[in-house]
């Protein structure tokens, strides 16, 4: 086991540096001077000067990146060129609402994937069967800022059941949540189904039903627990895709979370946010999926001795 | 049949509006000031959006740029991720190593988070979104490619040919590329749905087409101001851009089946 885990986190580090480093070189893809498309072209060459100097981008590259290395490690982000503010500031603004979206989109996926793929596994090339698959065609198809809009445009504007945007009280929470869960729900009860068939045929189950077990105590005692380890994994995976779709999201129903500010500080050429940003988002996804490696290790002894061999 | 016809159909719909609609559809930038927002009718039969412009003629538009961009970034994507996995997987040691990081950096960007970021700092344009789109793209292909080479390179026809002294671009063209190539398919036809929801997601945040420019993600977007008075403005490019996806996913899905021996 702890073999696995120095040899996790040690690659998981890796990729941080990695990605830290694609992210600091963000800025230098900016067509022409980024200072000058930061201010704008009527800026003073005084003012250009000093947000030169300030970023650092008058150093030498390797100097600046030793230097954002160093901030970095003493979690400096730097500061805003918009609101003057310091980033981690704004980070911390807009991290509970990203992760309270992300947790109810995930909520929402399993309440819906789990019932279908199950359905679909227990009675497969049925109705129910034909019905889940066309469900999560249609859940994989439809792009999270088309089915937004749609859900405003029933629930909030036609019924006038939920609020149309904001993150005002707690109803809020309900269509974003689901918009965003959709996709997700539909690769899960496709993973939920094919993981569960696969399972269903092993000798454990035959054994259970043999000696006289009720369905429901076969399935969902006996198959689904052993179905359930490589639907983790995915979800681990599909969690980017989450945090990746929070941001089309958040920009739909106007929820004042990382995504928002992502996007907002792109259409006001904030650069060091933008930077801030992606590289928050995607080291959390890094450690999630870590850890999800983790507790997946130690849930399966095979795993945890394959990780040793 | 039908699961072949029904895709077939949308897709081929997809590609003549694409290719030819434009040229026969009419001036999709016509604006007729009397005609704002007006609701579908005998003069334009999908309606017309908050600029008076038609919308049907604008939705073909929308087709040619999704076509464009998914067939662009999907071919380029698809050589690009075979012949750097193909080459990983084969040649090995610290190149291969050295492959294995790099992907997984790029996998650490959740979704399309990396497109956003690159789009946002290229700056707005169907160009930039093509090389955004691309950048982040190649990587599914090259995990694919390495790891269908990696199983395959051991089998002995394989070995064989290597001990005939058969040269290694040889062996790579002839003896492994032939096999990988169904797998390559499928994942590219999954590739062509992920690279119209992208663009028409980059053009609905902004980052993509610019206007007078039409994408179905910037019709979306400019007809999510006017939902109450004018919704076929949302739901016309919306529909346009689902029934797209679900086709290709459709046909992606019993490619898959059809290619995978084992369902045989």
């Amino acid at each position: 086991m702890l073999n696995l885990i120095v040899s996790r986190l040690l690659s998981a580090l890796l990729v941080l540096l990695g990605v830290s480093c694609l992210v600091f070189f963000l800025i230098h893809l900016v067509p022409g001077d980024p200072v000058e498309v930061m201010l704008g072209e009527s800026a003073q060459a005084a003012d250009r000067e000093a947000l030169r100097h300030a970023l650092g981008l008058d150093q030498p590259l390797l100097v600046q990146l030793l230097h954002y290395f160093e901030s970095l490690l003493r979690l400096d982000l730097g500061t805003s060129l918009q609101s003057k503010r310091p980033i981690t500031e704004l980070l911390w603004e807009r991290i509970p609402a990203t992760a309270e979206l992300a947790a109810a989109a995930l909520i929402v996926a399993v309440i819906i994937a789990f019932p279908l793929g199950i359905i679909a596994a227990v009675r497969k090339d049925s109705f129910w069967d034909y019905g889940a698959i066309t469900v999560s065609l249609f859940g994989v198809s439809i792009p999270n800022f088309w089915l937004g809009p749609m859900l405003i445009l029933v629930f909030s504007v036609w019924l006038g059941w939920l609020p149309v945007s904001g993150r005002e009280e707690a109803a809020s929470l309900i269509l974003p949540a689901v918009t965003l869960g959709m996709a997700l729900a539909a690769v899960l009860s496709r993973m939920v189904r094919s993981a569960l068939l696969e399972v269903l045929n092993e000798d454990y189950v035959r054994t259970a039903r043999a000696k006289g077990l009720s369905e429901r105590a076969v399935i969902l005692r006996h198959a689904l627990r052993n179905a359930l380890l490589p639907v983790v994994t995915v979800l681990g995976l599909q969690l980017g895709v989450l945090l990746g779709g929070a941001v089309v999201t958040e920009m739909v129903f106007s929820w004042p979370g990382l995504g928002e500010l992502t996007i907002e500080s792109i259409q006001r050429r904030d650069y060091p946010v933008v930077q801030a940003c992606i590289l928050l988002i995607s080291v959390s996804y890094v450690m999630v999926n870590t850890l999800t490696d983790l507790v997946y290790g130690w849930l399966d002894p095979r795993v945890r001795l394959g990780g040793r061999s | 049949m039908i699961r072949v016809a029904l895709p077939g159909a949308i897709l081929v719909i997809w590609a003549v509006c694409a290719l030819v609609g434009p040229m026969l559809a009419g001036d999709p930038n016509h604006i007729e000031l009397q005609r704002i927002l007006a609701s579908p009718g005998p003069e334009g039969w999908l309606g017309f959006d908050d600029l008076g412009r038609p919308v049907w003629q604008r939705l073909v538009v929308g087709a040619q740029t999704s076509f464009l961009v998914a067939a662009m970034v999907v071919t380029v994507t698809a050589v690009l991720g075979a012949v750097i996995g193909t080459a990983s997987g084969f040649v090995g040691g610290w190149i291969d190593h050295l492959l294995v990081r790099v992907i997984d950096i790029f996998m650490a960007f959740p979704g399309i988070l990396l497109a956003i970021a690159l789009a946002g700092v290229l700056g707005p344009g169907i160009n930039n979104v093509v090389i955004a789109l691309s950048v982040v793209g190649w990587v599914g292909f090259a995990r694919l490619a390495r790891a269908q080479v990696l199983s395959l390179k051991h089998r002995e026809h394989v070995q064989a040919a290597l001990a005939l002294g058969v040269r290694r671009t040889r062996i790579v063209l002839r003896h492994l590329l032939p096999l990988i190539v169904a797998p390559l398919i499928v994942e590219g036809t999954f590739a062509v749905a992920g690279a119209v929801i992208a663009e028409a997601g980059l053009s609905f945040l902004g980052l993509g087409v610019q206007p007078p420019a039409a994408s179905w993600g910037s019709m979306i977007r400019d007809g999510t101001r006017y939902m109450l008075m004018a919704p076929h403005m949302v739901l016309a490019p919306g529909l346009a851009l689902m029934m797209v996806v679900l086709g290709v996913n459709l046909l992606g899905d019993r490619l898959r089946d059809w290619m995978d021996v084992r369902n045989r």
